[in-house]
C-alpha cells in the first residue's frame, strides 16, 4: 500500500531549491521543549505575490516565520532568501513584528520608530539628517500617519501602532516583507491603509508574506496561501489550495462546515 | 564652604574626588539608561557585589608577588574578572535551567558576595601585605584617593562613554524590539553581554568611591530620574548622564565639607533627592501633573452631568456639581439655571444627542471610537456632518454655547 503525505516531508537538499525564489525554507523544524510547533516544513515563497500563512492558533504560523528570520533558533532546516543564506541577504527582508511583542511605554517617538528602519544607512555613528527625516516622514504618509510623527508612541491606538511598524519596513527599502499578523487587533480603517500599501509594493514588484487570522479576507488580500498545522497541509495559488479538503485538514473539525460554506461562496 | 567645596576650593584631596565622582556618576547615569531600558536595572546588582572575591584574590596574588596588595588597576582588574564570571553564570543560569532571571540573580549575587566576604576574612588574618582598608570596597573609600586613582576612573569612565556613544543605536534597538533587532543582523546575546559589559565597567571604576553595595542605585536612579522628563531615548541618556553627574558632584561636595561624611551614601542620597523632585513635579509623568490631570477630568465630568441635569430639569444631587455650576454662573444656589446655564445646557443636550446617533451610525465608526462624553463634538466631526446629523435630530439649527 502506497502512504501519502498532505505535503512533501523530509530533508529535501537545498540545491533543489528554486535559486531565485525570496525565501525558500527546508526541512524546518522549531520545538519549545519536547514538542514540535514546526516539523520539517518546506515552504518556497512566490516572488512578487502576496502569500497568508495560514492555520489554527498555535499551529506554526508566528515561529515559522520567525525560524526562518534567525529570530529562534530551529532544530533542523535551514532557509535561503533570493538563493543566498540569510546573513548575506538580510537586508533585503523586513519584518513587522506583532504589535505586542513590545513594550509601548518605550521612550521614543513615532518618527524615532521609522528612523529605526534607516539603522543600516545611518550605521552606528553617522548623524541623522534632513534627508533621513523626510524619508521617514515619506514612510508615515504612505500609511497615514503623518500627523502623529512626534508623538509617543504608548499613545497611540492599536491600528496606528501597527501602522508605524508598517512604516518602519517600508523605510528599510527592501524586497521581501514578512508581517505577523499585521490585521490582528485592528480598526478598519488600518485594515485598509495596510492593505493598500501591501498590495502597491506588490505592484512595485515586492513580495509579501503575512501571517493571516481571517479566512474570509484570504480571498480579496492574497494571491497564495500556505496552509499550516504544525506540518506543512498546502502550499500554492489560493484557487488551487484554499480549498474545503485543504481547510478541513488543516484545522482539524475546528471549523464548521457552515464557516467553509460561506467561504466557498465568497470564492464565487 | 559648601560653595568652596562646589567650586573645587577645598584643597587637593577633596577636589580629586569630586571631579572623579561626577565623571563616574555621568558614565554611570548615560549606561545605566541601557541597562534599565532593557529591563535588566538588577542584574548590575549581582555583577557588582561579583566583584569582590576578585578584589580579595587579586590581593593575595600581588601580595604572593611581592607587593603590598594595594595597587589599584591590580584590584580593580581581579574585580573586573570575578564579576564578568558572575555576569556569565547569570546568564548561563537563566538559559540553561529553568531558573529564572531574578532567581540567578539572587543566586549569584550571595553566594559571590559570601565568597567574598571569606576571603577578606582569610586576608585579615594573613597578616600579609597590607590589607587594613580592603574592606572599603564595600562602601567607598575617598578618605586616601590618589591622583592615579582619580586618572583610572577618569580614563574608565571616559571609554565607557564612548562605548556607549558607539553602540547608542543597536542598544536601543535591542531594548525596544529584541526580535526586530536580530533581524537588522543585531547578535542579540553578544550585544545584551556588550550592555552588561559596559555596567560591569562602571561597577568597576566606581568601587573606590561608592563601593560594590551602593553603585547599583548610580546605575538605576538617573535614568529612572530622566525617565520623567523626557520621551525620547537620546534625550533620556543625555539627562540621566546630568542628573548622575550633578548628584555625585553635589553629593562629593557635602561630604567633603562635614568630615566622617562617607561618600558613596551621600551621592546616593542627593540622587534619590533628585528622584523624589522629579516623581513630584515632573511636567506630564509626575505625580502632582497626574493629580492635577485627574482633578480637571473630574471637574469636566461634574460640569456636564450637570448641565445635563439642568437641560432637563433634572435635580443635582452632588453637592460638588452644584458647587462648580454656582461657581461658573450657571446656576442660582437654589438650582435654577440662568440665562447662560440654559444656553450651555442645551448645547450640552444637543451635543449629547448627537453623539447618540453618532454611535449609532456605522458611517462615523472612527469618530464614535472618540466619544468619551465629554469632546465637544466640533473637534471630532466636521461642520457639514454636524450639520447632517442635525437634519435627522430637528428643532432649531443654531445654538450659541
Amino acid at each position: 500500500m502506497k502512504v501519502e503525505l498532505a505535503a512533501n516531508m523530509g530533508v529535501a537538499p537545498m540545491a533543489q531549491v528554486l535559486a531565485q525564489s525570496p525565501l525558500a525554507v527546508r526541512g524546518m523544524t522549531v520545538s519549545y521543549g519536547q514538542k514540535p510547533v514546526v516539523f520539517s516544513v518546506d515552504m518556497t515563497v512566490a516572488e512578487g505575490a502576496m502569500t497568508a500563512i495560514i492555520g489554527p492558533n498555535g499551529a506554526g504560523k508566528s515561529t515559522l516565520l520567525k525560524a526562518a528570520l534567525g529570530i529562534v533558533q530551529p532544530l533542523a532546516g535551514q532557509a535561503t532568501v533570493f538563493g543566498q543564506p540569510l546573513e548575506a541577504a538580510r537586508h533585503r527582508i523586513a519584518y513587522v513584528p506583532q504589535r505586542a511583542s513590545v513594550d509601548w511605554d518605550f521612550p521614543t517617538r513615532v518618527i524615532d520608530v521609522v528612523l529605526m528602519g534607516l539603522y543600516r544607512e545611518l550605521g552606528l555613528l553617522r548623524r541623522i539628517r534632513g534627508k533621513h527625516l523626510d524619508k521617514a516622514r515619506a514612510c508615515l504618509e504612505r500609511v497615514g500617519m503623518t500627523d502623529f510623527a512626534d508623538r509617543q508612541i504608548g499613545q497611540l491606538s492599536g491600528g496606528q501602532q501597527q501602522r508605524v511598524f508598517l512604516a518602519r519596513a517600508l523605510a528599510q527599502e527592501a524586497d521581501l516583507y514578512l508581517l505577523d499578523e499585521p490585521f490582528a487587533g485592528v480598526d478598519a480603517a488600518t485594515e485598509k491603509a495596510i492593505i493598500d500599501v501591501l498590495k502597491s509594493l506588490r505592484s512595485e514588484g515586492k513580495t509579501v508574506v503575512a501571517v493571516h487570522h481571517d479566512l474570509t479576507t484570504v480571498r480579496s488580500y492574497f494571491d497564495r496561501v500556505f496552509l499550516i498545522n504544525t506540518r506543512k497541509i498546502a502550499e500554492g495559488s489560493v484557487s488551487e489550495a484554499f480549498t474545503p479538503e485543504n481547510l478541513n485538514k488543516t484545522y482539524g473539525g475546528r471549523l464548521a462546515t457552515g464557516q467553509i460554506d460561506q467561504l466557498e461562496l465568497a470564492a464565487s | 564652604m559648601f560653595w568652596d567645596a562646589l567650586t573645587l576650593q577645598l584643597g587637593y584631596n577633596a577636589s580629586l574626588v569630586t571631579v572623579g565622582a561626577t565623571l563616574l556618576g555621568i558614565s554611570a547615569g548615560v549606561t545605566g539608561t541601557f541597562l534599565y531600558l532593557r529591563k535588566r536595572a538588577l542584574v548590575s546588582d549581582a555583577i557588582s557585589h561579583a566583584t569582590l572575591p576578585g578584589v580579595g584574590i587579586a590581593f593575595i596574588v600581588m601580595v604572593a608577588l611581592g607587593g603590598d596588595g594595594r595597587a589599584l588597576p591590580g584590584l580593580l582588574l581581579g574585580a573586573a574578572v570575578s564579576s564578568w564570571i558572575g555576569l556569565l553564570c547569570v546568564s548561563w543560569l537563566t538559559r540553561l535551567t529553568r531558573l529564572s532571571e531574578d532567581a540567578a540573580i539572587g543566586a549569584v549575587l550571595s553566594v559571590f558576595f559570601g565568597f567574598g566576604i571569606v576571603l577578606l576574612t582569610i586576608i585579615q588574618t594573613m597578616g600579609a601585605g597590607r590589607a587594613a582598608g580592603l574592606e572599603s570596597f564595600l562602601l567607598g573609600a575617598t578618605a586616601g584617593m590618589l591622583f592615579n586613582d582619580a586618572l583610572v576612573i577618569a580614563a574608565g569612565g571616559t571609554l565607557t562613554l564612548l562605548a556607549v556613544l558607539i553602540l547608542r543605536r543597536p542598544m536601543t534597538l535591542l531594548a525596544f524590539d529584541p526580535e526586530y533587532a536580530a533581524t537588522r543582523g543585531i547578535n542579540v546575546a553578544r550585544m545584551d553581554l556588550a550592555i552588561m559589559a559596559l555596567a560591569m565597567a562602571v561597577t568597576v571604576i566606581g568601587l573606590k568611591i561608592v563601593g560594590l553595595i551602593l553603585i547599583v542605585a548610580m546605575l538605576i536612579i538617573p535614568p529612572v530620574t530622566a525617565r520623567f522628563w523626557t520621551d525620547r531615548t537620546d534625550q533620556m541618556a543625555l539627562i540621566s548622564g546630568l542628573c548622575g553627574g550633578l548628584a555625585a558632584w553635589i553629593g562629593a561636595s557635602m561630604s567633603a565639607v562635614a568630615p566622617a561624611m562617607p561618600t558613596g551614601p551621600i551621592i546616593v542620597l542627593v540622587s534619590f533627592a533628585l528622584f523624589a523632585l522629579s516623581l513630584m513635579l515632573a511636567p506630564n509623568r509626575g505625580v502632582l501633573a497626574a493629580y492635577l490631570r485627574h482633578r480637571r477630568f473630574q471637574r469636566r465630568v461634574h460640569m456636564r452631568q450637570g448641565l445635563l441635569a439642568l437641560a432637563q430639569s433634572q435635580p443635582i444631587y452632588e453637592a460638588y456639581t452644584m458647587r462648580l455650576l454656582k461657581q461658573a454662573k450657571l446656576a442660582l444656589p437654589d438650582g435654577v439655571p440662568t440665562d447662560a446655564g440654559r444656553a450651555r445646557a442645551a448645547k450640552a443636550l444637543r451635543d449629547e444627542k448627537r453623539w447618540e446617533l453618532v454611535r449609532a451610525d456605522q458611517a462615523f465608526e472612527s469618530a464614535a471610537a472618540l466619544y468619551d462624553g465629554l469632546r465637544d463634538i466640533e473637534t471630532v466631526l466636521t461642520a457639514d456632518q454636524i450639520n447632517e446629523i442635525d437634519q435627522r435630530i430637528g428643532g432649531p439649527k443654531e445654538v450659541t454655547p
